[in-house]
């Protein structure tokens, strides 16, 4: 028995740990199962070429990279400033910057529209001037969702920033980087990883992004309809394409993030 | 090296500064010369480091000036942070960039200073032929071992031409063979080199292969600066002693013999007078059991503290009745002769002639 327990880790497994972790792993993957075997593949090409599902695949596409570069521009110098220990109010930022992690995106929708909408805080003056307004449009679609992914970004990147030695940056400012250099060339390749993790994870947010959508930007097929509003509109007219255009939004979002990982892997 | 060493008239290093954070407490001044390579010796948490990251530029003193080359780094008005220093450093762990192949990380010093990426990678290449590594440019850091590992950070750091270069710890990382070699090598480098290095190290040997001048620090204040010959022959403190394995005790001369700290008197070779210091080698301690008699000699009672094998002998710590502390090295033979144990009580002497006695 000692003897058992000593030479074999899988012996030691308690079973208090194995039930739940089993059933955690099948309510995670049972439905996507479900999501196959109840799709209707005989009527898939019929459905496909009917329905709107193309357009708003296109654009769920387009916005969610769209996002996704918005908040890696936005998100990675926020991060900077949080893991910097010269940062002052950084725990008060921090909590800031959770706070769209946890609020429904409906109320983001909602926050959006009293900032955004046309009349708006920033969203009338801009009226006024320019005669645009975001709500309703493709660009109300991106920034929905670059307010739910930001902090994804933003979280995970602020990590490989504190996990980054940070006596390269020593290093590179004694061999004559000025900053500047030294976080192009020396900071931001070491947290390579850290910050494509956090892109995905912005961007895969941002494909399902539902709330802040329909709330801030509509459901308008071509402009402002994307995947996950189809899927919702769909599964009140027609059930199965619902089952359809699901299974499409999964296979799009498994195979984005494998041909990723592939290049993770070689380079790191 | 020598003949610069010699002229010793324009020091190409002269910094005196200081640093205080909480109960740390570090007042230096330190020089030198061109071509001259200065060890920084101190046991840890004595100010090594952070001499090394003030005059690198990575952490302002509280006050201070550092010239250069006659290039005025800090002073009150001025602070040139590192990335205008010509000041090169090879870190601890050499922090090679991981990112970059070795040529790479090589020409990194020499891009940051606007040149070509193909007229700095040609250059790197140049330095790393210099350092015997001009095969290791395709690889990556971390395919290197630590003596190839090493060579290409000296390459990095020497690549932009510093004026002056640091080196922390380059040795500590290897293990004990490839530090042999390392060692004899890196000294070769550092030969070639025209400008000022200060070394900074633990290891004694290393200080002494390495190095021109010694500077020993203790609690953030220079005790002992020279030669390393003069700096191991005549040591002024208990943490220099150590190192190079003296017995050390401070006392009063007094006509032929020096006054020790317990109030008893030791016969010395030549007559001194004043506050000195007597050294004498471990070696130069014989034991016995009963107390001898005869030839003047120096004789204690004393009581076995601590037994250690050390080499092909062993180090017996002594404790005099008096309390003072010393340590004779024996062969294994005379432990078993002897029959010594912890505890036990003995006669320790040392001759006159073994005794090496210097000013305080």
């Amino acid at each position: 028995m000692s003897r058992g327990a000593g030479a074999g880790r899988a012996a030691g497994l308690p079973a208090v740990l194995i039930t739940p972790a089993m059933i955690g792993l099948a309510f995670l993957v049972l439905p996507l199962v479900g999501l196959l075997v109840r799709a209707p593949w005989s009527r898939t090409g019929a459905i496909l070429a009917g329905s709107d599902a193309w357009p708003a695949l296109r654009l769920s596409l387009i916005t969610s990279t769209a996002a996704a570069v918005l908040a890696l521009v936005l998100g990675v110098p926020l991060a900077w400033f949080l893991a910097r220990p010269q940062g002052r109010f950084r725990s008060a930022l921090r909590a800031l910057i959770t706070v769209p992690l946890v609020l429904p995106p409906v109320v983001g929708g909602v926050a959006l529209f009293t900032v955004l909408g046309r009349s708006g805080i920033l969203g009338h003056p801009l009226y006024q001037l320019t005669g645009f307004a975001f709500p309703f449009t493709p660009y109300a679609v991106v920034l929905s969702q670059t307010f739910v992914a930001l902090p994804y970004l933003v979280l995970s990147v602020e990590g490989a920033l504190r996990a980054a030695d940070r006596r390269y940056e020593d290093a590179a400012q004694t061999l004559g980087a000025r900053p500047a250099v030294v976080f192009w060339r020396v900071t931001l390749p070491l947290i390579g990883p850290g910050v494509a993790a956090g892109a995905v994870l912005a961007w895969a947010r941002a494909l399902g992004e539902f709330g802040a959508t329909i709330t801030f930007a509509g459901n308008f097929p071509g402009t402002t309809q994307t995947m996950p509003l189809a899927v919702y509109l769909a599964l009140e007219t027609d059930p199965d394409a619902a089952l359809l255009l699901s299974v499409l939004l999964l296979a799009v979002s498994i195979a984005v993030l494998a041909l990723l990982r592939d290049r993770w892997v070689r380079q790191w | 090296m020598v003949t610069a060493r010699d002229q010793a008239l324009n020091p190409l290093l002269v910094a005196d500064f200081q640093v205080r954070r909480g109960d740390f407490d570090l007042e230096l001044q330190v020089t030198a010369e061109p071509g001259e390579v200065v060890a920084l010796v101190g046991p840890n948490g004595a100010g090594k480091t952070t001499t090394l990251r003030v005059l690198a530029g990575l952490l302002a003193p509280q006050r201070g000036s550092i010239l250069v080359d006659g290039q005025v780094l800090a002073d009150t008005r001025v602070w040139l942070p590192p990335y205008q220093r010509p000041v090169g450093v090879v870190f601890q762990d050499y922090l090679l960039f991981p990112h970059l192949t070795v040529l790479d990380n090589v020409a990194f010093g020499l891009r940051t200073r606007g040149l070509a990426r193909s007229v700095a990678r040609a250059r790197a290449a140049e330095w790393l032929a210099r350092m015997d590594a001009g095969d290791l440019a395709p690889l990556r850091p971390q395919q290197l071992s630590g003596g190839q590992a090493q060579r290409v950070a000296l390459a990095r750091s020497l690549a932009p031409e510093p004026r002056l270069l640091l080196l922390d710890e380059p040795l500590a990382a290897l293990d004990a063979r490839t530090r042999l070699l390392i060692r004899g090598e890196l000294r070769r480098h550092l030969a070639g080199f025209t400008g000022a290095t200060i070394v900074i190290t633990h290891d004694p040997t290393d200080a002494a292969v390495l190095a021109d001048r010694l500077v020993v620090i203790e609690n953030g204040r220079m005790v002992q600066t020279g030669t390393p010959q003069e700096v191991a022959r005549r040591p002024r403190t208990d943490y220099v002693a150590r190192l190079s394995g003296l017995n050390l005790l401070p006392g009063v001369g007094v006509d032929h013999g020096v006054r020790l700290a317990d109030g008893s008197l030791i016969t010395v070779p030549s007559p001194v007078a004043g506050p000195v210091f007597a050294a004498f080698r471990p070696s130069a301690v014989a034991l016995w059991r009963t107390r001898p008699d005869g030839s003047p000699r120096n004789v204690w009672s004393v009581v076995v503290r601590g037994l250690e094998p050390y080499g092909d002998s062993v180090r017996v710590e002594l404790e005099s009745a008096s309390d003072l502390s010393f340590v004779a090295e024996v062969t294994p033979a005379a432990v078993a002769d002897l029959g010594l144990t912890i505890g036990d009580r003995l006669w320790a002497t040392v001759k006159a002639s073994e005794i090496e006695v210097y000013p305080r």
